[in-house]
């Protein structure tokens, strides 16, 4: 790796073994994220999607290897700052969408008449400005996921951790997000998202295919398709998993 | 500074919450008030019936008893059965005999001491001074100190108990810990937010205890309300650490009979002067016997600051350590 790449590396997963219990949901798992690029995070629901990137933001700790991001291996409160968080659930508490913007942005130091102007905008940037002062709790699915999406675009972060961002989001709206997405990863943000939509998946730059707490293989859409022998990633990904039983003929040589 | 965040945040949402303001601040007010109609009402003149009694036992009970004078024992012994009489006494010959309904031990003896003081024969009436308190006391006097301790308590445990829970249950409380928030950040936020409507609550029961329902108050009502306020203080931070042990609204209620009925019984309410010496001390881990102590001693018996200050350090003690405990609770959302 060039010392340019290196400096791109914003998070790093190592070797990152995590079990609850006896329960092994994570098995060695290497990842790097860079900056300025989407990386998609695809398989079926129960693989592990969602545990691996509460690892990367320090909510799960890693039972064996590590996690590091922008420089600090994790858990730590030090990047905190400039990670922001889709959660899978929406986590919402019962204020208008206002309030729960001003009160999330307020715990990354935004007070005031900034903060109030960020979340106008990040309001309408999810098209939630006509809903701003309604209380969350008539919202519908779709809008919570909206909302979630906006409180963690707030701050500006470097590394934006999405965990199913669009489930329940209009195809419209889910499009509007998708260009979003790209207009912040070209202007340097490293975002991470997770789906169990195959036709999601070709928007990213790059996939790890996951299954059953394993990494079966990851590279671009195109690259996975073309080792995969297939059409679609729906397909590559039935071409990998087949094999990811058998260490000797998966695909992990894909890696971009 | 994020501390003030959190805690704005949670008067925001309060103050959104009509149910939660009414069970805060009317619920607590209407219990006492009940607490207050059913103790005072109770009975404090037996009906006595008299059968074949002297003129002169007839005048001196009639001060004390609600008296009925009957023709015969029968007549009598079917008032007792139909509960128009608590008891009656009978002069047959030169002795006299004296039968009780006997069901409720509390009416049986205040009927028996108003007997006996009526059928004594004027001895020499002692000078009779009262240390603390006065003849005046009713039972309510005795039992306000420690129920306005109580419903403080009880109900800033249920309400920040379940406020708390549902934050870990709605994922709010990981997804707040996943921005810079600390631990004890959070936690020292909650206890602000809520300490705002805790001490407001803890106001008006008290100014409605003392000039509603006129509780005596022979200390400083501001020592009062420090330590009814230092009770709402351990009740916070106590039902925040315990919900991290609830997975459930259902499972925190499980609480209550475990950790605030045992309390009720150990607050003074009851004599426990005769308790065996395991039930004394365990009644010492309960923050309610020591906030009961102090509030009876000042509201009761006057004493000042100088004698309730080691009660107060160690309820002061428990909300502490709750809150520390709470934040070490909260390592199971971040290890940092």
């Amino acid at each position: 790796m060039t010392d340019r790449q290196v400096a791109q590396v914003v998070a790093k997963v190592e070797g990152l073994n995590l079990s609850f219990g006896n329960l092994e949901v994570l098995k060695g798992i290497d990842l790097s994220i860079h900056r300025g690029e989407i990386l998609g995070l695809l398989g079926p629901s129960g693989a592990g999607k969602t545990t691996l990137i509460r690892a990367i933001i320090g909510l799960s700790t890693a039972t064996r290897g590590k996690v590091t991001v922008l420089g600090h291996e994790m858990p730590s409160l030090e990047p905190a700052q400039r990670i922001g968080y889709m959660a899978q659930t929406d986590s919402l508490y019962e204020l208008d969408a206002y309030g729960n913007l001003l009160f999330f942005g307020g715990l990354y130091g935004w007070r005031g008449q900034k903060a109030r102007q960020r979340a106008r905008e990040v309001l309408e940037l999810v098209e939630l400005t006509d809903h701003a002062h309604r209380p969350v709790y008539n919202y519908s699915g779709g809008m919570k996921r909206r909302l979630s999406l906006a409180m963690a675009l707030f701050h500006h972060p470097q590394l934006l951790l999405l965990d199913e961002p669009t489930v329940g989001v209009d195809p419209v709206l889910r499009q509007q997000f998708w260009t979003e997405f790209r207009r912040l990863r070209d202007a340097g943000t490293a975002i991470v998202i997770t789906t169990h939509a195959m036709d999601e998946a070709d928007h990213c730059d790059r996939l790890a295919l996951i299954r059953g707490g394993e990494i079966i293989a990851s590279g671009s859409p195109t690259e996975l398709k073309a080792a995969g022998r297939s059409e679609t990633v729906e397909g590559a990904f039935l071409h990998f998993a087949r094999f990811s039983g058998n260490p000797n003929q998966a695909g992990k040589e894909v890696q971009a | 500074m994020r501390t003030i965040v959190v805690a704005t945040r949670l008067v925001r949402q309060i103050l959104a919450d009509k149910r939660a303001i009414a069970l805060m601040f009317v619920a607590p007010v209407f219990l006492l008030f009940l607490m207050y109609v059913v103790i005072t009402s109770a009975a404090s003149t037996p009906a006595i019936d008299l059968v074949a009694a002297p003129d002169h036992v007839i005048e001196t009970l009639q001060e004390r008893a609600e008296v009925t004078v009957l023709e015969s024992e029968d007549e009598a012994l079917a008032r007792l059965k139909d509960g128009s009489a608590d008891a009656f006494l009978i002069f047959v010959g030169d002795g006299h005999r004296v039968v009780l309904e006997g069901t409720d031990p509390t009416i049986s003896r205040l009927a028996l001491t108003v007997l006996r003081e009526a059928l004594l024969t004027r001895e020499i009436e002692p000078d009779i001074a009262y240390l603390y308190g006065s003849q005046d006391y009713s039972s309510f006097d005795f039992f306000a100190p420690v129920a306005m301790g109580f419903i403080i308590f009880f109900f800033v445990f249920v309400i920040a108990g379940i406020a708390f829970l549902r934050e870990r249950i709605s994922g709010t409380l990981e997804r707040a810990l996943a921005s810079p928030l600390r631990r004890w950040e959070l936690v020292l936020g909650y206890f602000l937010g809520f300490g705002i409507f805790v001490a407001l609550q803890t106001v008006i029961i008290q100014l409605f205890m003392v000039y509603g329902l006129k509780a005596p108050t022979e200390g400083s009502p501001w020592l009062v309300l420090l330590l009814n306020l230092l009770m709402a203080m351990v009740a916070l931070s106590l039902s925040t650490f315990l919900s991290a042990y609830a997975r459930s609204e259902f499972q925190m209620f499980q609480f209550i009979p475990i950790v605030i009925t045992p309390q009720v019984l150990f607050s003074g309410l009851i004599e426990l002067r005769e308790a065996p010496a395991w039930v004394n001390h365990l009644s010492q881990l309960f923050p309610l016997t020591y906030g009961g102590r102090a509030l009876r001693d000042v509201m009761l018996r006057g004493l000042g600051f100088g004698e309730v200050w080691r009660d107060a350090a160690i309820l002061l003690a428990f909300a502490v350590a709750f809150l520390l405990l709470n934040s070490v609770a909260l390592k199971k959302y971040r290890r940092v």
